[in-house]
């Protein structure tokens, strides 16, 4: 094959303006238009589906804020905060002392929904929901509950014929707050737990097998006989699985519910503190679903710029009053009224350049 | 006419002098990008290089909340779930790849070669919906108790059978390198030239001794494709991390859930936030880095003393 040299000229062109000409589109990318004010948030992947409800719901309301969330995970909402590469994290687990100290600025936790981990499990025959008392989840967890007759499991499932069949735990191999929350709860409710596993998003589990993310862990449950696993509510309720009812602190046992999580919020609020940062697991009151959490949107308290801030502060509070309302709809539990309260003095609190935002 | 230009074109043609720069551009792109990789990762992993050294090699222990990293259970399932894979698959595609071409009527060949490089053209968390769906229950069922009923006495068949696990893992490993070694074997074999095919029969040899000879004549094509379809097997992630149970453990039971290193460097680092956690992470990138280089290392050895054994005995016959 020979090309004319004229030819191999114009190939040689044609490559060298493409080239030049992507790379000054690269530079213009980030420069809105027409008093269009942009945010960039980043982070937890459990609340995105509501946070892009809101986003679409905030941007039909003010049609030159252009919002973009990018569901990232968690540790990357707080690492992209700390960086001050987004004007807004998200988060599901509250940042640890350490994460705020090397943070640039004071960094604010305003709680936006609650969601909640359920039990799911594949027995055949079972029509009942199962009960399951705090201690059994943490034994079964750690390999010492073994068979589903087990009598512990028996006293609290009686007239339910649990088969003879050995347990097959499930629990999430990918990094993740819903692993967190289930963990938390398991350290408060056993201290075996507590000393041999603790709590985080990705512990050395003692037995089981790992699957990835809600779907992963489904999958796995539908497919295997005699399994248990853990997964959001949300994710339980749209895919029908069956949920166990868990025994809370006040000793009832209570299904996993939008109400009941409210619940344990509202239960939870003589131990929150001032930052709101606070575990919710285990909570009081004779309705709480004991294995709960807050999410949250990170920002910090001093805004760099004005504009940017001003709305921020707008949209986050747009977010816990009006777009609670998009909450249960999509799964989530609203915050209870007292905590809607909090998080307004926090909201109120922000300022740019030592000024008020709102 | 300048002097570099000679030394690029000794024809001291512009145009070839031009293409010969670009091309050797392309070419050292490529060392370019590799050195960047390996300066990267190794730039990344100074914290936990330096914490744990040489025993986060030897350490089986992987317990984020912690701090304790160790890397011994995920090599270690990255190379029995690939080594499990290559046993399964270098037979089956070298059968494969000989009946296509040795024996396989023109109208067969056809479809045949059409489907097998259309199952290399499936991306890899369809093989993993596959394998939770359809494999992991099927070999629960069908093929694990089985195996521990015959061959339970070895220690590979013990232990509680859930259908996830090591074999599940290499079953699908094999499965996906299978269209990979098995397309670039019938190029290979395609290639011979038919003389040789002429020269055995007009000596006598049967069918079976020809395709002796073709064989050894394309044996280091054919450890090539061993060789691509082992690189694909030791990266491969989203398959295997959802069939293999994705539990840090050492066992010797194949039933037994284990963890490769591509596998929990996707699934642990987007939520790893701790400063050695993510060093931790990036350091078994570069041991993956290593393993691929090193089991290619041994595996180009491996092949160049068989070839030059069976090539010194082929010409002996």
């Amino acid at each position: 094959m020979s090309f004319s040299k004229t030819t191999t000229r114009a190939i040689f062109i044609l490559i060298f303006t493409a080239l030049v000409s992507t790379a000054f589109i690269g530079c213009g990318g980030n420069t809105g238009s027409g008093g269009e004010i942009r945010l960039q948030g980043a982070g937890a992947t459990f609340p995105n589906p509501l946070y892009q409800k809101w986003l679409s719901e905030y941007g039909k309301l003010h049609a030159n804020v252009k919002i973009d969330y990018q569901s990232i995970g968690s540790g990357g909402g707080i690492q992209q905060i700390q960086a001050r590469t987004v004007d807004f994290g998200a988060s599901d687990a509250p940042m640890s002392n350490d994460d705020l100290k090397s943070a640039p600025g004071e960094i604010l936790h305003i709680p936006t929904v609650l969601g909640a981990v359920v039990l799911t499990y594949n027995l055949s025959g079972i029509t009942q929901p199962l009960r399951f008392a705090p201690d059994v989840i943490a034994d079964i967890y750690l390999g010492k509950i073994k068979n589903w007759s087990d009598p512990r499991l028996k006293t609290d499932n009686s007239g339910v014929s649990l088969p003879s069949g050995d347990i097959t735990v499930v629990y999430r191999s990918d990094g993740s707050g819903t692993s967190a929350v289930f963990t938390d709860y398991l350290s408060k409710v056993s201290q075996e737990w507590k000393d041999k596993v603790g709590a985080g998003k990705s512990p050395k589990w003692p037995i089981g097998i790992g699957a990835k993310g809600n779907e992963g862990v489904t999958g796995q449950v539908k497919n295997t006989p005699n399994t248990i696993g853990y997964v959001e509510l949300a994710y339980a309720v749209q895919n029908k699985l069956p949920v166990a009812l868990i025994k809370n602190k006040s000793g009832s046992f209570v299904e996993p519910s939008i109400d009941a999580v409210t619940a344990a919020a509202a239960g939870s609020l003589a131990t929150t503190p001032d930052d709101l940062r606070v575990s919710i697991t285990d909570a009081a009151g004779a309705t709480a679903y004991p294995i709960s959490s807050y999410t949250y949107i990170l920002a910090y308290k001093a805004q760099p710029d004005q504009v940017k801030g001003k709305t921020l502060v707008d949209f986050l509070w747009w977010g816990i009053h009006d777009g609670e309302k998009f909450a249960k709809e999509l799964q989530y539990a609203p915050l209870p009224e007292e905590i809607v309260k909090r998080a307004e003095a926090k909201i109120n609190s922000m300022t740019a350049g030592g000024q008020p935002l709102r | 006419m300048s002097n570099w230009r000679r030394r690029l074109s000794p024809t001291g043609n512009t145009g070839d002098a031009i293409f010969r720069a670009a091309m050797f551009a392309v070419a050292s792109f490529m060392v370019l990008i590799v050195v960047a990789m390996i300066l990267a990762l190794a730039s990344h992993s100074t914290l936990s290089i330096r914490q744990f050294g040489f025993g986060f090699l030897t350490d089986r222990e992987w317990n984020p909340i912690k701090d304790q990293f160790g890397a011994l259970a995920f090599i270690y399932g990255t190379i029995v779930s690939s080594l499990i894979a290559l046993i399964i698959s270098v037979p089956l595609s070298l059968g494969i790849a000989i009946f296509l071409v040795e024996q396989a009527p023109y109208y067969l060949a056809r479809p045949i070669t059409f489907l097998v490089e259309l199952l290399a053209a499936i991306p890899s968390v369809v093989y993993g919906l596959w394998g939770i769906f359809v494999l992991a229950p099927f070999l629960r069922v069908y093929v694990e108790p089985p195996l521990a009923r015959w061959f339970g006495w070895l220690p590979l068949f013990q232990g509680s059978i859930t259908g996830i696990g090591l074999l599940t893992g290499g079953i699908i490993l094999a499965i996906m390198v299978t269209p990979i070694i098995s397309a670039v074997v019938r190029d290979v074999l395609s290639a011979v030239p038919n003389t040789q095919r002429e020269a055995a029969l007009a000596l006598g040899a049967t069918k079976w001794e020809t395709t002796q000879v073709v064989l050894v004549n394309a044996a280091p094509g054919i450890a090539g494709a061993v060789i691509l379809g082992l690189g694909r097997a030791i990266g491969e992630t989203m398959a295997v991390t959802m069939v293999i149970g994705n539990r840090p453990e050492i066992s010797l039971s194949l039933f037994q859930p284990s963890y490769t290193l591509a596998s929990v460097i996707a699934n642990e680092f987007t939520e790893a936030t701790a400063d050695i956690y993510l060093s931790s992470l990036v350091e078994l990138g570069l041991i993956l880095f290593f393993v691929t280089f090193v089991v290619n290392a041994i595996a180009r050895l491996l092949v160049w003393r068989v070839t030059r054994r069976t090539t010194s005995v082929g010409m002996a016959v």
